[in-house]
């Protein structure tokens, strides 16, 4: 019988001491050098600006417009009955009003082409937790998910920490502009295979993060096929889905579906919130939407883990059904989003600084493999730290999003002013025009050896 | 063979892998007319002594559920950690019942534990689905079902009620409707104002016998994410805490759903005023030892929830020197410290570790405002703790169940307003103080003892006199007339885990005074009609 060491420390558990929730990584070492210097107009303005914080700030002002005319939205019921029901509920069904608020939201972001049912709305506090949730319905621990790359960094934290589910990544690259192909998929599914991992589901993110694009339909179809055919989960993770700058250009999986007559839905779930499209991240609202009674039931009955407070249903499902206030808000968010993608684009194609050609979503995808000495991460990381360093502009590197090709970065330009985004935009002309002398200069000095 | 469905089906795993055995053998000993006796009738035998099993299974499988509103439902009893897997797996099997798709992917083993059919048909889930479908009310409703296993205390709300009245156009001041204040991403662990509210309000409700300190804290969505926070902080899948019994239902999905941790229950017994014995914990932790079970901490539950009484300062001492002997931890869920009402005084776990020398890195206190503001619907909870790692990576792991914004600054201005939260504490006691004494002493004319609570929003009621067998099928029987004919849901005490049969938990801060004759009117009628009868 082994003798036991005397621990004088109580210990804590692997999830406690793992470092799985991925915060030691440079997405969020940048965070803190921001978070040490920040940019400010008038009080700082050699600070960092934080390019790196995917928050939509482009419409707030129509949020508060709203808030200060309804305020009697905000209260938590006038009469007393209403109050008591408010201020008791923790049903994690969830506020039939907010759900089905919900339920027209989404369905007016898709312009009417899909219809969503508020009795397969199971709330959550914010996409995170939507996502982990999923992850601990579908999957068990050893199990994974494949995820096409690059992908939001948050992934590893959110999908695997608490739940002991891996993440297989579906490797894309620029040749076909990060689409998912068949090929991808299976090559995938086969790594999976062959080291004896159990695949759960894909999961996807559409418009994707950080590419900042739309999935086309005709590549859903394949995903859709491939998971059917591997009788596997689909999760699609829509929560731009109202940052698409077109709504004809965004195809939600829920039309696919539709336009299959449903066959094969059981499988597919939909992650929604309202972090992005509404700018609202401290509300911590998210939402599972799942075509599968089990995984409905199932989510609800694990929501009580993360809850929405009543209070804040209540003032989301008066704002939501306020036909005239979505239709406007929608739109306008949409048109100051692309005005925002169009100035920086231009901005940085007049810095000699190409994008993959987005359509949605809060950032854009920054090509700057050019500047590598040698396509490598670690080239990546040091072009990252003196973008940090001397442009002082936290901008996140491709592979914290685990992209295979390096000296792609995403820069995110809707959580800030636009006076802000000009400033950021002359400190990256100003540092390229410097590489580019540098380049020039090293190459002629190189021409004359 | 073959089987019929659902029923017999949970059984083929150990059936066909038996027949395989047995009918070749019979054939090739008997021959052809041997070979069909043979075979049928062990098979037969076999195939009804499994039947027989799985329905005592079932009946004798406590179901532990919580008593949320809607019936949302707790977890099942999951059987030990070894046999259990096979039942789930075969289990999942059935659930997958097509629907008209093709080949539809399987969910997990943890989904499945979650929507097996042994929470639904438990009393829990059955008793507030009934209670929601056809809830009393005084006038529009008379013979609805009274909701006594909920429990949520409206007895205050109009002090609550009252306060947002006189001051909810000062909160929505243009400050907090800034881009800086809403749309922004906060700190998951709450606004550190709200922080020094709550710790504000934790130290009220214990009197200032304690001073809680905002840096040591980390607010969560609710209790039940604080528990399953520090669940997945103090212990691996597979590992244990050791909770004495009886415990409230919610726990079990608290503490073991998505972790993979187990719960050990440690018995206490009426002979003990149900207080806990520091030679029951030390003899289940010998027997988790010896089937290779790693107990990390004790679970408690100060003011004690089904019981309602509280932790004397020895009890925690004791529980303190056992945890540091062990080297575990002690999860002290002190949400109900501010609806103590008892002569007693509420010692906090806080008040020990801050007086005496013991290691602070191993005690965990969880809080909320569900119930001591008779807030639930705000989802606010917190995780007190001086453990520096477990704040750090707690601090982390809220990021999946954070307060929403508004809701905080809405409590900041509440708790912030000592005046209120004075009265309302004090008033608070009171009103729980008086439901408790007319609602004990009326189970009393019925010849219904409870035993003594100072805190809480229930009685722990003793009918095991009233049961017609003294054992959980007995008292399922009594909860099922209290339901079906009293038109009374009580939370039977099997479903809290309670080894002594016949106790049930009755919550009175639903009710107002008239409710209370309504209730002991009803209960007498199940009574006399169970006296006439046996």
């Amino acid at each position: 019988m082994a003798i036991e060491i005397e621990k004088s420390i109580v210990g804590l558990s692997k999830v406690a001491n793992s470092d799985t929730h991925g915060e030691d990584s440079p997405y969020f070492a940048g965070w803190k050098a921001y978070d040490e210097d920040p940019f400010d107009e008038v009080h700082n303005p050699s600070g960092v600006i934080q390019m790196g914080l995917a928050e939509n700030q482009v419409s707030f002002d129509l949020v508060e417009e709203y808030l200060e005319k309804h305020s009697e939205a905000v209260d938590c019921g006038s009469g007393i009955s209403s109050f008591r029901e408010n201020a008791l509920f923790q049903d994690y069904h969830g506020l039939f009003s907010f759900r089905k608020a919900m339920a027209n939201f989404m369905e007016k972001i898709r312009g009417g082409r899909a219809k969503f049912d508020p009795d397969r709305v199971v709330i959550t506090a914010g996409a995170t937790a939507a996502n982990e949730l999923l992850t601990f319905i579908l999957a068990d621990p050893g199990d994974a998910l494949l995820v096409p790359t690059p992908y939001y960094p948050g992934f590893d934290r959110d999908l695997r920490w608490r739940t002991g589910v891996k993440i297989i990544p579906i490797h894309c690259d620029s040749s076909n502009n990060f689409q998912v192909t068949p090929q991808a998929l299976e090559s995938a599914y086969e790594e999976a295979k062959s080291n004896k991992i159990k695949v759960r589901g894909i999961l996807i993110t559409n418009p994707s993060n950080p590419l900042g694009a739309t999935i086309q339909r005709s590549n859903l179809e394949e995903i859709l096929d491939f998971a059917v055919q591997k009788n596997i989960h689909l999760v699609s993770d829509e929560i731009y889905s109202g940052s698409a700058f077109y709504s004809s250009e965004f195809v939600s999986i829920a039309e696919v579906l539709e336009s299959r007559k449903y066959m094969d839905s059981e499988r597919v779930h939909i992650v929604y919130s309202l972090s992005k499209d509404l700018g609202l991240p401290g509300f911590r609202v998210g939402t599972i939407y799942s075509y599968n009674d089990n995984v409905v039931t199932t989510a609800r009955r694990m929501s009580s883990f993360t809850l929405i407070s009543s209070q804040t249903q209540q003032l989301l499902a008066s704002m939501l059904s306020d036909e005239e206030f979505t239709r406007n808000y929608i739109k306008t968010n949409r048109d100051r989003l692309r005005k925002r993608y169009e100035k920086i684009i231009d901005g940085l194609r007049g810095s000699g600084v190409e994008c993959l050609k987005g359509n949605a979503g809060l950032f854009c995808w920054m090509n700057l493999s050019h500047l590598l000495e040698k396509s490598t991460r670690e080239c990546e990381l040091e072009l990252w730290n003196s973008i940090l360093g001397e442009v002082k502009l936290n901008i996140s590197p491709g592979s914290s999003c685990h992209c295979s090709e390096p000296g792609w970065f995403r820069v995110c330009f809707a959580n800030m002013s636009e006076q802000t985004l000009e400033v950021a935009l002359t400190r990256l002309h100003n540092f390229m025009q410097k590489r580019t002398k540098k380049v020039i200069n090293s190459s002629f000095f190189s021409f004359l050896l | 063979m073959t089987n019929s469905p659902t029923k017999t089906t949970i059984s083929s795993g150990g059936a066909t892998s038996a027949m395989r055995v047995i009918v070749p053998l019979q054939g090739v000993v008997q021959g052809r007319g041997g070979l069909f006796l043979g075979s049928v009738i062990p098979c037969a035998l076999f195939y009804f002594w499994q039947l027989y099993l799985k329905r005592n299974r079932n009946r004798s499988r406590p179901s532990n559920n919580n008593n949320d509103e809607s019936g949302s439902s707790g977890s099942t009893h999951l059987p030990q950690v070894s046999s259990g897997s096979g039942l789930q797996r075969v289990h999942s099997r059935i659930l997958l019942s097509p629907k008209g798709s093709s080949g539809q992917s399987q969910v997990s083993v943890r989904a499945n534990s979650v929507i097996s059919k042994q929470i639904d048909s438990s009393p829990c889930f059955v008793g507030l689905n009934k209670a929601s479908q056809d809830p009393y009310d005084e006038f529009s409703n008379p013979d609805g079902v009274i909701q006594l296993g909920l429990d949520e205390n409206k007895l205050s709300l109009d002090l609550v009620q009252e306060w947002l009245a006189e001051n909810v156009s000062r909160w929505m001041m243009a400050e907090d409707l800034s881009i800086s204040g809403i749309a922004t991403y906060q700190p998951f662990d709450g606004l550190l104002e709200l922080k020094v509210a709550v710790a504000g309000f934790m130290s009220q409700a214990v009197d200032n016998s304690v001073s809680f300190s905002p840096a040591q804290m980390v607010l969560t969505g609710g209790a039940i994410p604080a528990l399953e926070i520090l669940s997945f902080c103090l212990a691996d899948p597979g590992n244990a805490f050791l909770v004495p019994s009886p415990y409230y239902p919610d726990l079990d999905r608290d503490v073991k759903w998505r972790t993979g941790v187990e719960i050990i229950p440690v018995p206490c017994r009426s002979a003990d005023n149900f207080s806990l014995s520091i030679d029951a914990l030390d003899r289940a932790f010998s027997q988790a030892k010896k089937r290779g079970l790693k107990v990390r901490g004790v679970i408690i539950s100060n003011p004690w929830n089904p019981v309602g009484n509280m932790f004397s300062r020895e009890t925690l001492y004791n529980l303190l020197d056992f945890a540091t002997e062990k080297n575990i931890h002690v999860i002290s869920n002190e949400i109900l410290a501010g609806s103590s009402y008892g002569g007693e005084e509420f010692v906090s776990i806080a008040e020990i570790i801050d007086s005496e020398d013991f290691d602070r890195n191993r005690v965990h206190i969880v809080y909320g405002l569900s119930k001591d503001l008779s807030l639930p619907g705000f989802r606010v909870g917190a995780i007190y703790t001086c453990n520096e790692n477990v704040l750090a990576v707690a601090k982390k792991l809220t990021r999946f169940s954070s307060i929403s914004v508004p809701t905080q600054h809405l409590l900041i201005q509440m708790l912030s307003d000592a005046k209120f939260v004075q009265q309302f504490i004090k008033k608070n006691r009171e009103r729980l103080r008086r439901m408790y004494s007319l609602f004990v002493s009326g189970l009393k004319q019925l010849g219904i003892e409870c035993t003594k609570s100072s805190g809480g929003f229930y009685c722990w009621a003793d009918m095991s006199r009233l049961i017609r067998s003294y054992n959980e099928k007995g008292e399922i029987e009594l909860w099922d007339n209290l339901l079906n004919v009293a038109k009374i849901n009580a939370t039977p005490g099997s479903s809290c885990h309670c080894v002594e049969p016949g106790w049930f938990r009755l919550c009175f801060t639903t009710l107002s005074e008239k409710d209370i004759s309504t209730v002991m009117r009803r209960i007498q009628k199940v009574l006399e009609t169970r006296k006439s009868l046996s």
